[in-house]
């Protein structure tokens, strides 16, 4: 074995369509070295950001992190689309079937893991700890720590483009075909360790956000207190820590199954490729409520901001949220009724899928009665909130459809399944992270968004997302299935035009976002947030200065009600000003995150390659950076009171003149 | 510990008795994904353990009086790593260090008759790569060994810690999470020396 | 450090942890016994495996992990025992779905 593995100048890229991406990813990765050190803010990023503990620049980077992959993920659809609608009539587009294959199961790779999941998390770390009136997360140098592992799972997945290939197996990555025998390329491998490095990341803010809300809630804050948002991230937070563990077994026997020859899933000496499957998606089902119940959450703080009433239903959202996620737990059969598991266990599944239904129509319910007779601002949170609304309606009706096992057997893997899950996760995960993006966007950078490309936006998804996916149901009856790389069938022809069409449509929609972002930065001085409170807000959050202190609360809220800052408001006691303040105890930044990222993609990286020596060295790497962090000083420090008393004071002169 | 760090101490206590808990609780919520992780793997072994592909199934090869055996040195070690943490709670410092010292040679010699256990399977011709069964059963077995590994590395850490910085705040979180741990693997010893090895040699 | 005797009972006694242990030993001796002299049929020893192993698991969570439903305590009690539904539901759906799909197969 050579000192580098498997890895040889063959592993570079052939296919001009990889290289031409490659160049400009280059050319745009050397316009941004240069500039950061042109404008000499390497230092700063690191120090201020990279190595940040603070969950409000933690967050930050998340949403970053989950723009970056949007592109490279999006990117991946609008390939396959235009192939499609090339691929007719027996042409065999632009996409050779090799090159395909890769796309499809990369897009779905990174449109749920690093996309959905560092948005969820990234509005999660922004706003649950401001929320609930806490300085920090639980643990802050872990929450760093699951952040660059975010990164480096993406990191990997990215890697896999220049050098290798990735996964041609769809992103559930079913052996036997993932298996050696069938997959004996790397690009398995890739897969396995992108999802292994992110998933331990995610577990680990899983533990620490549930020790958050459960532990540092503000002195008066019952848990039947905690603003809706905080409560449908903690339920994630519980599907986190209770289905990631079964991911990391499932791959972890992949893996033994490649490397080590063991036979858990494979057709040889007894192994069982239907338990993969099944532990697939007893992690996979789960999964989509991880990635919705935030959403669903965010929708309740917009909709109840914006029709200035409060929510409808408190409680029995809270208990919905809950039933969704223990029923959550007994619904994963639904992704292989055609497995062939006997009648009684797919009427089982089929019947709790439908059960399913029945909490979340009641958010739904309690979503219209909040807007019932209030005064509805046409803000564009609202705009997201209500075209989820329609959307999501649409894609959880075919989903009882296609609940029902007898239904299943004729639309398992045809387009009609492709478009009610992006009717789902689109409409519902995706709209609600724009729906909070631009809802807390001035409280987490200081200035307000622009409001006309941010409708542009809004118009362009929901119109391109109409265009791209309603043909894919009519496909799907049509008898279209899944992961063909091109047709030969008249009647489906338009059906994919239009489907394309709206795929450029929906990039109209990301554009407008990109130049969102741009016109806000560019006028960042005009649309300054003074106050905090641009919405008239409901919850904590909107009682501190925008962007919020670095320590959050000078004095922690005492909280009396679930709407804490409506009420402060209304009995005039927000906007107090101290005459002394105690000393904060902070974390300090380390760079403990950033060097253990690092490791552990050079780990996933040796192993993708059988780098025997480098697999060793990093793992033993990880072993003493998490050990000699245990054993650093200077963690922690105080902020002085009469700093902090300073820093209140500017904010409520600036609140005075606001 | 010196006076200083020690007043340190007094002067913020609340506060860090409070990181404290937070720690324990927070290392509880990942011992529960742990159990969900050893539940994974037990699902799939009880799902290819009849899955011998024509080779050795458990009641050919199991030794009981081995298994026996470990699972006297494992259950002894979890007494003795509790009467460490009374001490712990009584500043007792010698006896704390005694008794950790205590719960991994029994520790030690439970991954002693662990390796000496699947050395002699993989010789005998009966690798995790014979049959489905294998895989399942050196996969479970292992991991927990794994654990139990990882338990015992962490143990000399925090010998060294405690013989060197005595029992402060920190040093008592830091056992009380190891205590948890090491009780944790007793338990999950408890479901495979019933669920793999007896169900298995019947 | 006074803080740490006024809640002794959260972390055990001498008594107690000798307590569990014996209960534990003869919880381990039983099962072992069972199986290795053969006293009993089948169904009878994979009841006793079954029934002594979930009260040893009980007595280690209640002896050696000081699981209790106190106030302090409860939050950690009530996390393993969610824990314990989803392993119940996830490990028992599991084993059923690919029984059932095995035993199809012998049609």
């Amino acid at each position: 074995m050579s000192f580098l593995g498997k890895l040889s100048w063959d592993a570079l890229p052939y296919d001009p369509i990889v290289i031409g991406t490659l160049t400009v990813v280059a050319i745009g990765g050397a316009f941004l070295f240069a500039l950061i050190t042109k404008m000499k803010k390497w230092g700063w990023l690191w120090r201020e950001w990279l190595t940040s503990v603070d969950h409000k620049r933690l967050g930050i980077m998340y949403i970053i992190l989950a723009f970056v992959m949007l592109i490279r993920g999006f990117a991946d659809a609008i390939m396959m689309r235009t192939q499609l609608a090339l691929a007719t009539n027996g042409s065999e587009g632009y996409l050779p079937p090799d090159h395909y294959d890769q796309i499809f199961t990369a897009h779905g790779v990174i449109m749920i893991i690093f996309v959905a999941m560092p948005f969820m998390t990234g509005l999660m770390n922004l706003i649950v700890p401001l929320q609930i009136g806490a300085r920090d997360v639980a643990f802050p140098f872990l929450n760093n720590l699951s952040f660059w592992l975010a990164v480096s799972g993406a990191l990997l997945v990215n890697i896999s483009l220049g050098l290798g290939e990735f996964a041609k197996t769809g992103w559930v990555a079913y052996p036997p075909l993932s298996g050696l025998e069938f997959s004996p390329g790397v690009g398995v491998d890739y897969y396995i360790w992108a999802l292994q490095i992110s998933g331990l990341g995610t577990t680990l803010t899983g533990v620490n956000f549930l020790v958050t809300v459960l532990k540092m809630r503000t002195p008066g804050m019952k848990l039947m207190q905690m603003p809706i948002f905080t409560w449908t991230c903690t339920w994630a937070n519980v599907l986190i820590v209770a289905s990631f563990p079964i991911l990391t077994a499932a791959l972890a026997m992949l893996t033994l199954d490649r490397y080590l020859d063991f036979h858990f899933f494979t057709n040889d000496a007894g192994g069982n490729a239907m338990m993969y499957i099944n532990l697939f998606w007893a992690w996979g089902h789960p999964e989509v409520y991880i990635l919705v119940l935030p959403a669903f959450g965010i929708f309740s703080e917009v909709v109840s901001t914006f029709t200035g009433k409060r929510l409808f239903g408190y409680k029995s959202m809270v208990y919905a949220s809950g039933a969704i996620s223990i029923l959550g737990f007994i619904v994963w059969l639904h992704h292989f009724f055609t497995m062939g598991s006997s009648a009684s266990v797919n009427a089982f599944f089929g019947i709790m899928t439908m059960i399913i239904a029945i909490p979340t129509g009641v958010k739904l319910f309690n979503w219209l009665f909040t807007m019932y007779k209030g005064r509805i601002r046409m803000e564009v949170p609202m705009l997201w909130t209500i075209g989820f609304i329609i959307i999501f309606s649409i894609g959880g009706m075919t989903g009882v459809l296609l609940a029902v096992p007898g239904a299943d057997y004729v639309l398992h893997n045809s387009l009609f399944l492709i478009a009610h899950f992006h009717n789902t996760i689109i409409g519902g995960a995706v709209f609600g992270y724009f729906a909070g993006f631009t809802f807390w966007f001035s409280k987490a950078m200081g200035f307000h968004l622009d409001p006309k490309w941010g409708r542009v936006s809004f118009w362009c998804w929901t119109i391109g997302f109409l265009m791209a996916f309603m043909p894919l149901y009519v496909l799907g009856f049509l008898g279209m299935t899944r992961r063909l790389n091109h047709t030969d069938n008249p009647d489906w022809n338009i059906w994919l035009y239009i489907a394309a069409a709206g795929a450029f449509v929906i990039a109209i929609g990301i554009a407008a976002q990109f130049i969102q972002l741009f016109v806000a930065f560019r006028d960042r001085n005009k649309n300054k947030d003074t106050t905090g409170d641009p919405w008239n807000g409901h919850t904590l959050e909107w009682s501190l200065a925008s962007p919020p202190q670095f320590y959050n609360f000078a004095k922690l809220p005492h909280v009396e009600d679930i709407d804490a800052f409506t009420d402060m408001k209304e009995k005039g006691t927000a906007y107090q000003r101290h005459a002394k303040y105690e000393p904060i105890h902070m974390p300090s930044n380390t760079n403990a995150g950033p060097i253990m990222g690092a490791l552990a993609t050079a780990f996933g990286f040796a192993f993708v390659w059988h780098i025997w020596w480098l697999v060793a060295a990093s793992f033993v790497g990880l072993i003493v950076a998490f050990i000699a962090r245990s054993y650093a000083s200077g963690k922690d420090y105080y902020v002085q009171p009469d700093e902090v008393a300073r820093i209140e004071n500017e904010h409520l002169d600036n609140v005075a003149k606001g | 510990m010196s006076t200083h760090a020690a007043a340190h101490h007094d002067a913020h206590h609340d506060e860090h008795h409070d990181t404290g808990r937070n720690t324990v609780f927070g290392f509880w919520i990942y011992l529960m994904t742990d159990c969900i992780l050893f539940a994974s793997f037990f699902a799939t072994y009880a799902v290819l353990f009849m899955n011998t592909a024509g080779g050795a199934s458990g009641s050919e090869i199991f030794d009981l009086k081995l298994v026996a055996g470990g699972t006297a040195a494992l259950l002894l070690s979890s007494i003795t790593f509790g009467f460490a943490m009374i001490s712990a709670y009584k500043q007792n410092k010698s006896g704390t260090l005694f008794w950790l010292a205590v719960t991994f040679l029994f520790g030690a010699v439970f991954i002693g008759l662990e390796i000496y256990e699947f050395n002699h399977l993989i010789h005998a011709g009966h690798g995790p790569s014979e049959s489905a069964f294998l895989t399942a059963f050196f996969s479970l077995v292992g991991l927990h060994g794994l654990h139990v590994t990882a338990g015992l590395i962490w143990l000399i850490i925090l010998f060294i810690e405690v013989s060197k910085s005595g029992l402060g705040n920190q040093q008592l979180t830091r056992l009380s999470c190891l205590s948890l741990f090491w009780h944790f693997l007793d338990i999950v010893w408890i479901c495979v020396f019933t669920v793999v090895y007896l169900m298995g040699a019947m | 450090m006074s803080q740490h005797d006024h809640d002794s009972h959260a972390h055990g006694t001498v008594g107690s942890y000798v307590v569990g242990f014996i209960l534990s030993v003869i919880l381990t001796v039983i099962p072992f016994w069972a199986v290795m002299t053969g006293s009993f049929d089948r169904a009878t020893t994979v009841a006793i495996l079954v029934v002594t192993a979930i009260v040893q698991i009980v007595v280690h969570l209640k002896y050696f992990l000081h699981l209790n439903f106190s106030k302090e305590g409860k939050l950690d009690t009530f996390s393993f025992l969610f824990t314990a539904l989803v392993i119940v539901m996830v490990v028992g759906l599991s084993i059923w779905i690919i029984y059932a799909s095995n035993a199809m197969m012998m049609y």
